[in-house]
């Protein structure tokens, strides 16, 4: 069985960044594994602009920012396999691989999940009426398109506002198909008010907000979809149907950390549907971390790349025994907040460490209040905060020192 | 008379009011005003887009518009681009039509291939 230092499993940005910056720490025996053809994970398929902007301060397509890291990993010389999946994991740190050349065992000392994401899809969200051909998600579009050249249909309704719709939606439309409208189910969309200004606004494509679909008909292919609109429980209204004569529903309806490796070898997991982490972005299984999507779905590519770089260092201090776990301290969201990254602390953390939440629910004038026990740790102002964007807030190490009581980050004096 | 748009410049997407004399509220940084008049005045998009690779199977490449073009040549720039198709290796920064319909802007590789 071949022995590697770091196993870093998703080839992607997290993926990617975690390897050059462990590479950086003094790891040098380092392998990515990818099931893919490429490096570069989702954002091959995101060739539209507008990332890069707080890591280059400029603006990339997905393929020009992916580009960038692939580069240093070569130049670095940092090891990959393409065309190859992690099949399974043991608590034991024993890695089953599989690629063409048949099924290899290997054993890392850690282990860096970046696996990334999935789309929900049909089954998922219990869409009602048939099941024909022609439903598919938004991701699933955007690969047909951008990588394989196969427009997904002609004519074409559109559930849920997030960007990854909101793109697809003007993507579409620019290769010819008509889109008729985007259905939220929300009284507000979930995605950034440019890609409303710039994808939907454009191409005059009407959003409705406040409603979903109550029917999908067609037998061997989607014929028709019907829209109804949503009372505050998201319960549909009665005769408030809308019509539309379409061959294809495309689903943008949230996006899941796909973690069944993680599951399985036991590992603690969090309402995000990703694992539990500490501030090193490290699991309840010694050695083995975790960061980007399949830790909590990020919307800016560059976080998660910073969160790839956290959890390459937490990787090196691990092999490198500059580790020192005591007990940990545990950070629970609270109050109007949906979850928080990390979930642990260490007590004795002598580092600046990044908070990352998001709040349930649109709300105005809030005080983020972090404290543990009764001491505040810290308490800032925030004029808005929507659900859509993962809001980060940075404390500095000295706040952290000396605490003994478990945290809680919740929201004060808010205007709902 | 105001007009009110979301500025597309950066994933903020500040709320812009700008005024007859181009007067720009609104927006938190300059880049902002400055989108402002140009949309007001003569508005431009960047094209993203991805063409086929000829001697590869199954692979197309990505590209894009080097500078933002005029909104209503969108349409016809996409068919330009439709009708190309490139030969592998590609490098990002290649330009595959320059100066695209008198704009100004070239079309350019933005994806690897080797
Ligand atoms: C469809 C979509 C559109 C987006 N659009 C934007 C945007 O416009 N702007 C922006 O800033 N952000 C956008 N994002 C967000 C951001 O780009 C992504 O969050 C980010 O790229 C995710 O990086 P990642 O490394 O966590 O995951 P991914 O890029 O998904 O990488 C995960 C990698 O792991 C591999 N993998 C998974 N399981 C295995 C296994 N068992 N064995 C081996 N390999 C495996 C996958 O093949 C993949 O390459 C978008 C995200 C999605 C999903
Ligand atoms: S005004 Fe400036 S900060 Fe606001 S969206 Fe435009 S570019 Fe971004």
């Amino acid at each position: 069985m071949t022995d590697v230092d770091l196993l870093i499993i998703g080839g992607g940005s997290a993926g990617m960044a975690a390897a050059i910056e462990a590479f950086n720490h003094g790891v040098k025996n380092i392998l990515i594994v990818e099931k893919d053809k490429q490096l570069g994970g989702i954002l091959n398929q995101c060739i539209h602009n507008g990332f890069g902007l707080t890591e280059f301060k400029e603006e990339l397509t997905g393929p020009e920012y992916l580009s960038r890291f692939e580069n240093q990993v070569e130049t670095l010389g940092i090891k990959y396999l393409l065309n190859t999946l992690v099949l399974d994991v043991s608590k034991e740190k024993v890695v089953t691989l599989s690629n063409k050349s048949g099924i290899t065992l290997l054993k890392a000392r850690a282990i860096i999940f970046a696996v990334g994401c999935y789309e929900r899809n049909a089954g998922a969200i219990q869409l009602p009426g048939d099941r024909p051909s022609g439903i598919i998600t938004a991701g699933t579009a955007q690969k047909y398109l951008n990588i394989h050249g196969y427009l997904a249909g002609k004519k074409i309704v559109i559930l849920g506002s997030g960007d990854i719709g909101l793109i697809m939606a003007r993507r579409m439309t620019l290769e010819g198909a008509k889109v008729l409208c985007v259905s939220e189910i929300m009284p507000y969309s979930n995605g950034l008010n440019r890609n409303i200004a710039q994808c939907l606004n454009d191409y005059n494509i009407p959003l409705y907000l406040s409603h979903t679909v109550s029917k999908v008909i067609g037998k061997s292919r989607v014929e028709k979809v019907i829209l109804s609109k949503v009372d505050e429980n998201r319960n549909i209204i009665p005769n408030t149907e809308m019509e539309f004569d379409c061959d294809t529903l495309i689903l943008s309806v949230g996006l899941v950390p796909y973690n069944s490796l993680l599951e399985n070898m036991g590992c603690l997991m969090s309402s995000t549907k990703g694992p539990c982490v500490n501030e090193n972005m490290m699991t309840n299984i010694p050695g083995v971390f975790a960061c980007g999507n399949c830790l909590h779905v990020h919307d800016v590519v560059d976080f998660v790349t910073d969160e790839g770089r956290n959890a390459g260092i937490g990787a090196s201090k691990f092999l490198l025994e500059t580790f020192n776990e005591t007990n940990s301290l545990k950070i629970s969201p609270k109050n109007g907040i949906s979850y928080v990254i990390p979930q642990y602390l260490d007590k004795n953390c002598n580092e600046k460490v990044t908070f990352k939440f998001r709040v349930r629910q649109p709300i105005k004038n809030a005080y983020v209040v972090i404290k543990s026990g009764d001491k505040e740790i810290l308490k800032i102002f925030k004029p808005v905060l929507i659900p859509s964007e993962m809001v980060m807030i940075k404390v500095d190490a000295e706040k952290l020192n000396d605490l003994t009581e478990d945290i809680l980050i919740t929201l004060e004096g808010k205007d709902e | 008379m105001n007009k009110e748009f979301t500025c597309i410049v950066c994933p903020r997407g500040c709320h812009l009011i700008i005024d007859d004399q181009l007067n720009v509220t609104g927006n938190s940084c300059p880049r902002g005003a400055l989108y402002a008049k140009s949309e007001v005045t003569h508005p431009t998009r960047m094209i993203t887009s991805s063409v086929r690779v000829k001697n590869r199977e199954d692979t197309l490449v990505s590209v894009k518009t080097s500078i933002p073009v005029p909104k209503e040549l969108i349409f016809t720039i996409i068919k330009e681009m439709d009708k190309i198709s490139v030969e592998a290796p590609t490098n990002i920064g290649d330009v595959i039509i320059k100066n695209v319909l008198n704009t100004g802007a070239d079309i350019v590789i933005t994806k690897n291939i080797k």
